[in-house]
């Protein structure tokens, strides 16, 4: 199977990339490369065998809904690129 | 003092033939003169490592000193440092300096390991030849000519060049062994959820484990042992207690079960790195094993099926970079698209950008089925023949990576070429084994490694199969020329 320039465009509107027109035919062909190499799988008969998201098979474990961090505020924030009174900061959503 | 292993390390340490600071220094000192020719570190914070040194000190003259008080060590920088840069060998976090230390990063201080710095690595462990990473190559101390493998290159390198007695690495399709075998170390991959995922930065959730680059499978076993155990910050972390992986190191293997996967002797293979995998075969033989070919029919769905699900959750975990709470933001976005968008275009590389791009793809609507569920499907088929396979034998032998270290450049043009380079290796990382590489001979003067893959949760044979073989042979021994 192979994308086309188009699909491409959409996946990375999707994705939250934005492409260089100058490499999209590039990109484009390096990804259809690698789905033509995925599609091996194709020839497999999988009917009835069951998926599997973690490889011992656990599920995910809960913990009681309790606080247990301190509030770290401060620190996290004096690494965003942008705050302000103890805010992040992004271009304007809404007029 | 660089050639001490890490017992050998502790044990002067305690008996205070050289101090903490000392070997911090020495080995700070080594970095900064050989690192410029290798590229292995990215940060290296002297304060901060001699800092450590004087309280390791401090606490030997004590007697409060940790299991590896004193013990210098390098992390790979997927790994997070409070108050340290973690780069991820990403533009995307060259301004990231982490609130909080990785568990794996916190318990090996606990323990007392001095960080020296953070090592060099593919762009958020997404390659096997460290060309990926934003902080450039990583060269290979055997041949500078010749990459380190990776993902966990700058690791590999440094360990090799013994800039470091020892390194924490990741490993999500073979980014600990394959650079294991490339740099001539002992590396080992445990059970997923081993190790804790807390503060490892996220590349595929249910593949990525932390790991260990040694010189020997006595001190891998050492460090390993200093690492993993349950952490209920890691959703997946298994709550299961460590054994003492020294402890069994040198049990006999005589009557030991060994399966030699047919399907990893294959056409493939380059011809020299086969000779020494069955000479390391032979001498396991003669160590009083049983080895026999057995088959994993499945193997050869294990790139395909690798390559959508680590692209599928490397899609969605890096969906957090989006230049809002940390890292890189694009300079006058326009609004908020351009900010996302933008950000993400500079901020990562071209591999990390085509594997986002190709989960986006197979997780999209209309084609999940066609490439998540059955990647998926697959994956529970590889996974059964393992399981299958340990139902005859106890330990599981191959090569580690289909040749020796290779020239810079001479994968790196094709995506599909690169994949293939972790053949041997992604199918531990998808059924959750343990597995690890082990230095088993040199070819036109470069290290190959044989691979040991185990049953759930014994790491503790695998580490015994490599410390014997390692009583046995020298390769592990052999070092680097030109390297001082």
């Amino acid at each position: 199977m192979s994308i086309s320039e188009e699909q491409l465009a959409r996946v990375a509107e999707l994705a939250r990339i934005r492409l260089d027109e100058a490499t999209v035919a590039e990109v484009t062909r390096r990804i259809s490369d690698i789905l033509a190499m995925i599609d091996q799988m194709s020839a497999v008969d999988t009917t009835g065998v069951e998926p599997m998201a973690n490889p011992l098979d656990a599920t995910q474990r809960l913990r009681a809904d309790e606080v247990t961090e301190t509030d770290r505020r401060e620190r996290f924030l004096a690494i965003a690129p942008l705050s302000e009174d103890g805010l992040y900061l992004v271009p304007r959503v809404i007029e | 003092m660089h050639e001490l292993s890490l017992e050998a390390i502790r044990s002067a340490l305690a008996r205070r033939e050289f101090s903490a600071l000392e070997i911090t220094t020495h080995f700070l000192d080594r970095i900064a003169r050989i690192d410029p020719r290798l590229n292995a570190f990215v940060t290296v914070d002297r304060e901060t490592a001699l800092a450590g040194a004087r309280a390791a000190d401090a606490a030997l003259a004590a007697g409060t000193a940790g299991p590896l008080c004193g013990v210098p060590i390098a992390h790979k920088d997927i790994f997070c440092t409070d108050g340290m840069r973690t780069s991820c060998g990403s533009r995307m976090l060259g301004n990231f300096v982490p609130p909080y230390d990785a568990t794996v990063v916190e318990r090996l201080a606990a323990a007392g390991c001095v960080t020296l710095g953070k090592t060099n690595m593919d762009e958020f462990a997404m390659g096997s030849s460290n060309e990926t990473s934003y902080y450039g190559p990583v060269r290979n101390p055997w041949d500078r000519e010749r990459v380190p493998g990776g993902s966990s290159g700058g690791s590999a390198a440094a360990v090799a060049a013994r800039l470091a007695p020892v390194a924490t690495a990741t490993d999500t399709g073979g980014s600990i062994r394959q650079p294991a075998a490339l740099c001539g170390l002992t590396g080992i991959k445990p059970t997923y959820g081993r190790v804790s995922r807390h503060g490892m930065i996220a590349f595929a959730s249910s593949l990525d484990q932390g790991g260990v680059l040694a010189r020997s499978a006595a001190d891998a076993a050492l460090l390993l042992g200093a690492m993993a155990g349950f952490d209920p910050r890691d959703s997946t972390s298994i709550d299961a207690p460590v054994p003492d992986y020294c402890a069994s190191l040198d049990a006999d293997l005589a009557g030991l079960r060994i399966g030699v996967p047919k399907e990893y002797l294959d056409a493939g293979l380059h011809p020299g790195t086969e000779r020494a995998v069955r000479a390391g075969l032979a001498e396991l033989e003669r160590l009083g094993a049983r080895v026999r070919e057995i088959s994993l029919p499945h193997s050869p769905l294990s790139v395909p099926a690798y390559y959508v699900i680590a692209p599928a959750e490397c899609s969605t975990n890096l969906a957090r970079f989006d230049g809002v709470r940390y890292g890189y933001r694009c300079a006058d976005p326009q609004d908020l698209f351009d900010m996302y968008a933008r950000s993400r275009a500079e901020g990562f590389g071209d591999e990390v950008k085509r594997r986002i791009l190709v989960g986006t793809y197979a997780l999209s609507a209309g084609y999940y089925d066609a490439y998540y569920r059955k990647a998926q499907q697959i994956r529970r088929l590889i996974a059964q023949d393992f399981h299958a396979a340990f139902a005859e034998v106890d330990v599981i032998a191959g090569p580690a990576s289909p040749s020796p270290a290779f020239r810079f450049g001479e994968k790196s043009t094709d995506p599909v070429t690169m994949y293939l380079e972790d053949i041997y290796t992604i199918a531990a990382n998808l059924a959750g084994v343990p597995a690890l590489s082990v230095p088993v001979g040199l070819v036109d003067g470069l290290p190959v490694g044989m691979q040991l893959i185990g049953r759930h949760l014994d790491e503790a044979r695998i580490l015994n199969v490599a410390h014997r073989f390692q009583q046995a042979t020298d390769w592990h021994l052999r070092r680097p020329g030109g390297i001082d």
